[in-house]
């Protein structure tokens, strides 16, 4: 194998922090990626919705949405293309407030967004404190092209399930694989265990 | 010809530095020995990887500065900010060393003397560098094909190739035009703002000549440029993009 | 958001010869063109090509360990 001379890797991986998964570099920038065009949807036509397997299915405009108690909230977060960002700092709902009161004996969630992406979880990794519908990013609102107005922020779980450009959350009791995972990504993707790839 | 048709799937080749020129404060061309390069077209490129001693490797594409008709292989890269890849190539890369490449690859954006012209080129910075591989092999075929280039670069420092591209403007045929964006030298008679539908319409041939077009740059660069031909009347199938930005992840 | 030039190098190293000026159909829209002419994502987990016209997803391309895997499911 040709070596480059002189040439390495700029962002070393980080070896023995307790915060950083294996296989990852931390950055202080924020990367956008995508699969797909920036949505941009008007907040008068913007609407959360649980619909799938409940009792009645649920649904907020804009307004009703940001009269929900929010918080905030710091949290790492790491990419499956290997960058993790240390202490990010989020204001949104927490899916636990969304979900309260509802009946449901589902136990996966399918998550759908603006421009047809989805991703799909565990109902209890979205449950318990681990998840949230965030639109403000460092104390202003989020960008669209960070997925602006909302998205779902989910730490523990590589960054591809924080679904951006959320429109809601589907209760099922079948497991329906999202976007990336319908093409070779693994269907939980814990960073931890760096289950990248289906079968890893 | 015998050497096109031995072509086999592309494969990852080695190339040595013979010269590393300053274009520009951030661009540089590479001259590369590539032994048994099989020849390109004008406006193909080549993917060029680096690897690390710990096995890191970084992948991008470059197009191909020379024309087919010359021996060495020239790509000429713009240093972009955060470029890991790019920082090394223009900062690092230099006489003697070796580089990993694949190619020629594309055969789309190219041109060649029977695809015949008119030729109307348009290039948004560093997008000049496939067209500029067009004009040479144009330059070296004695081809009459008449071509108008517009070039839009940020400022005058910017201008890659610029006195060669000023010497084929005296040259008949080739007409220049260009357009500085953020900042003008002193006396400045060419255009000083950003591409729209009224300065393609000056430059442009007009659409009953039916040109062949070729657009290169930054996404909203080609995308502008390319809906104003349209809108100019220019068949869409006889206009040819390419499209630039950083890969890196 | 780049064009299908942007992987002629990997189509080509999946497919054995250029790919740019090869035509798609898009099952979205029905409309037709080369390859070259696609809208392409590069910077995700994979690369995404989608149709320039209506943004139906094309094809879909992931690495993993040196090995391609190309769905092409969205052209007809």
């Amino acid at each position: 194998m040709h070596i480059s001379r002189g040439f390495h890797r700029r962002h070393p991986e980080e070896a023995n922090s307790n915060r950083v998964p294996p296989g990852q570099y931390v950055t202080s920038d924020f990367p956008v990626l995508s699969a797909g065009p920036t949505p941009r949807v008007p907040l008068s036509e913007w609407s959360f919705s649980l619909r799938g397997e409940l009792d009645e299915p649920r649904s907020w405009s804009w307004d009703e949405f940001q009269a929900l108690p929010r918080e905030g909230f710091a949290v790492d977060i790491h990419c499956v293309t290997t960058w993790s960002k240390l202490d990010t700092q989020w204001t949104g709902v927490s899916v636990d407030t969304l979900l309260e009161g509802v009946e449901t004996g589902a136990e996966h969630v399918l998550v759908f967004c603006d421009g047809g992406y989805t991703t799909n979880l565990p109902l209890e990794d979205v449950t318990g404190g681990r998840a949230w519908v965030a639109f403000e990013y460092e104390g202003e609102p989020l960008e669209p092209e960070h997925g602006g107005p909302a998205r779902l922020v989910v730490p523990h779980l590589y960054f591809w399930k924080s679904a951006k450009w959320i429109r809601g959350i589907e209760l099922r009791s079948d497991d329906e694989p999202g976007f990336w995972e319908s093409y070779g990504y693994h269907n939980y993707g814990d960073p931890w265990r760096e289950q990248r790839y289906a079968g890893d | 010809m015998a050497r096109a048709a031995l072509r086999g799937r592309l494969t990852w080749q080695l190339g040595t530095v013979e010269d590393v020129v300053a274009e520009t404060d951030m661009t540089a061309s590479i001259v590369l020995r590539v032994p048994e390069w099989p020849g390109q077209r004008a406006g193909q490129h080549v993917d060029v990887r680096l690897t690390a001693e710990d096995g890191y490797q970084a992948q991008r594409s470059y197009s191909i500065a020379s024309a087919p008709d010359e021996d060495a292989v020239v790509l000429t890269v713009e240093r972009l900010e955060d470029g890991e890849v790019s920082s090394y190539l223009v900062g690092e890369l230099r006489v003697g060393d070796e580089l990993e490449l694949r190619g020629p690859i594309g055969g789309y954006f190219v041109w060649e003397e029977a695809m015949g012209g008119p030729l109307m080129l348009i290039a948004g910075g560093s997008g000049i560098v496939p067209l500029r591989a067009m004009l040479r092999h144009r330059l070296a075929r004695k081809s009459a094909v008449p071509v108008r280039l517009l070039y839009s670069a940020r400022s005058h420092h910017e201008l890659i190739y610029r006195e060669e591209l000023s010497g084929l403007g005296v040259e008949a045929g080739v007409d220049v035009s260009v357009t500085l964006t953020r900042e003008q030298p002193p006396g400045w008679q060419g255009y000083d703002r950003r591409i729209d539908r009224a300065l393609i319409a000056e430059v442009t041939w007009p659409a009953t000549e039916r040109p062949l077009a070729y657009i290169c740059g930054p996404t909203s660069f080609v995308e502008a440029a390319s809906d104003a031909m349209v809108s100019l009347g220019h068949e869409p199938r006889r206009i040819r993009t390419e499209r630039f930005g950083p890969t890196g992840r | 958001m780049l064009d299908g030039n942007a992987i002629a190098g990997v189509l080509e190293e999946i497919f054995g010869q250029d790919m740019t000026a090869a035509a798609a159909t898009c099952s979205g829209c029905g409309r037709s063109g080369p390859m070259a002419e696609t809208a392409v994502y590069m910077r995700a987990p994979g690369i995404v090509v989608r149709c320039c016209h209506c943004d139906t997803v094309l094809a879909v391309v992931t690495e993993r360990r040196a090995t391609y895997c190309v769905d092409l499911t969205g052209i007809r």
